[in-house]
């Protein structure tokens, strides 16, 4: 393992008070483990919380700021963040408008954040609301699995319903939004290589020089099967199938293309990745209406990319226009 | 008459976790995000630290906090699983001692564990080795038979239940994402719940 760290056990510490230390606008708590904006609470305002395991920066503490998350409770690596941190968190944002909370499904995410919700009510009596993302089409979703994952939509989500809670909307009005985004987005990605956890100092899957995997998560699990590897152009495909499968995304559809690198592909890569996907949706009369590339929902050092596809409507479009100021988003002021 | 220490069952788990991380992790790794082991290593130090600063009394104490250390530390499924473990346990066992008492706390803490997780037998999870292990004490405490012969009964039967989540298709936790890619591996959570079994019988006094 090659690493810019100084102790495994320590590297989700040292790097909050990295951000700390780069983000005066942000309240870095190192000791409760949250990540909140230093206005808040806001009177009136929504609050939106959301966490999960670090390891997929800039998701969640990159996105904490005017317009998106109010506060964010990082894990340890690929490890759900603790009650105790996600009631601090609800207790930090709650100004008495109600507080969402934004769960990306996986098991231990959903257990921790129901717990700190059922805390939250018994406490402070907090209204407290969740919203639960899975848009992952490589998981078959029946009642006999922990059911789709939550990947890529999880940024769109944190947008659009922060830009609805930053417009004062109500409780029900943004888990509205953060429920209709969900509902309308799907991803699926694919890994060149396997990252590797710190804590655990080799790789976490091994695959050779001609596989890759298709339909990964962002944990560095294993994806759904292992295929020889392909140009970009056969990628695209192999990505694009299924999500256009899985939500009928009709010829006419206006969409946002989130074009996600998981951590260790560079941007010419995912451009390049984009200029075949957009090609793709031009053959089946899909606008791409407005685009984001980069790597924003990471798995480490990991090599790969995912795509989301967001079906757009004149509201949904509006809500990601909206400004937005965080350290890994920002536009429009 | 004998019966099982809990702040000894407790301690001894820490230690079998310790031994058994980097285990843990390999099987997780297969199958999941390669975190159990460090996870239950860092969940069992917490709980180690706690239990040496308070001392608690009773049987009850030592596994409420026991839960708390875990809730506050692990994250993960693990930790509001074998949190929740302790803390139907501690509420079910009081200040009981014996193995009978044992018995009926350890099946409300496997109780506890089914209701969070919402997870059944051969879904490939720590249920498969918890409810064999439940049902082995429960047989053998009404059966008569002698506190060590009890928990024997019950390391046998976990054992087997971790085994038999091998050929399984998980249904439930992270693994449940690779489908039929999760046949052929031996589930990390069984894994663990099985040692927990184990220091059981180790802390009979």
């Amino acid at each position: 393992m090659k690493k810019l760290i100084n102790d495994p056990a320590g590297v989700v510490d040292a790097a909050l008070a990295g951000m700390a230390a780069a983000h005066p606008e942000l309240r870095v708590d190192a000791k409760q483990r949250i990540i909140v904006r230093a206005d808040a609470p806001r009177p009136g305002k929504v609050g939106l919380v959301s966490g999960g395991g670090s390891g997929h920066e800039p998701l969640h503490g990159g996105f904490v700021g005017l317009g998106m998350l109010d506060a964010a409770c990082p894990g340890e690596i690929f490890t759900s963040p603790v009650p105790d941190q996600i009631l601090a968190a609800t207790a930090a944002v709650d100004a008495g408008a109600g507080v969402l909370h934004i769960v990306k499904n996986y098991t231990g995410d959903v257990m921790n954040f129901e717990m700190a919700a059922e805390l939250a009510a018994a406490e402070s009596g907090a209204e407290v609301r969740a919203v639960v993302v899975n848009d992952d089409v490589a998981v078959q979703d029946s009642l006999y699995t922990a059911g789709r994952r939550g990947v890529g939509a999880t940024l769109i989500l944190e947008k659009m319903a922060g830009a609805g809670a930053e417009q004062g909307r109500p409780l029900a009005e943004v888990a509205r939004i953060a429920e209709t985004v969900n509902a309308r987005s799907r991803s699926m990605g694919m890994a060149l290589t396997s990252c590797t956890v710190p804590a655990v100092g080799h790789p976490t899957f091994e695959l050779g020089d001609g596989e890759m995997e298709i339909g990964i998560g962002i944990h560095g699990e294993p994806g759904r099967r292992r295929v020889p590897l392909a140009p970009a152009r056969d990628v695209a495909v192999l990505l694009l199938d299924p999500i256009l499968a899985d939500l009928p995304f009709a010829q006419g559809d206006r969409v946002l293309c989130f074009l996600n690198g998981m951590g260790g592909t560079p941007l010419i890569e995912l451009y390049l990745m984009f200029d075949e996907v957009s090609r793709i949706l031009r053959g089946h009369g899909i606008q791409i209406e407005r685009s984001l590339v980069g790597p924003y929902v990471t798995s480490l050092d990991m090599a790969g990319c995912s795509i989301t596809l967001t079906r757009l409507d004149e509201e949904l479009t509006a809500l990601w226009d909206a400004p937005v100021r965080t350290p890994a988003l920002r536009w429009g002021i | 008459m004998a019966a099982v220490d809990t702040a000894a069952w407790v301690r001894g788990f820490a230690a079998l976790v310790g031994e058994h991380e980097a285990e843990l992790t390999a099987l997780d790794a297969a199958i999941g995000d390669a975190d159990h082991g460090t996870n239950m290593r860092r969940g069992m130090t917490a709980v180690v630290a706690a239990l040496d600063d308070s001392q608690p009394g009773t049987p009850g104490e030592v596994s409420k906090q026991t839960a708390m250390a875990l809730i506050r530390a692990v994250g993960g499924a693990s930790g509001p699983l074998f949190g929740t473990f302790f803390l139907r346990f501690a509420a079910a066992i009081g200040s009981g001692m014996d193995i009978a008492d044992f018995a009926r706390a350890f099946r409300a803490g496997v109780d506890g564990v089914i209701a969070r997780g919402k997870a059944e037998p051969g879904d490939k999870t720590m249920v498969d080795t918890l409810v064999p292990a439940a049902d082995a004490l429960d047989t053998r405490v009404a059966g008569g038979a002698s506190t060590e012969a009890v928990l024997d009964a019950a390391v046998s039967a976990a054992a087997a239940g971790r085994d038999a989540t091998t050929p399984l298709v998980a249904r439930k936790g992270r693994a449940s994402y690779l489908g039929e890619r999760s046949a052929g591996h031996q589930d990390p959570g069984a894994t663990s719940a099985a040692l927990l079994v184990l220091a059981a019988r180790a802390a009979v006094r």
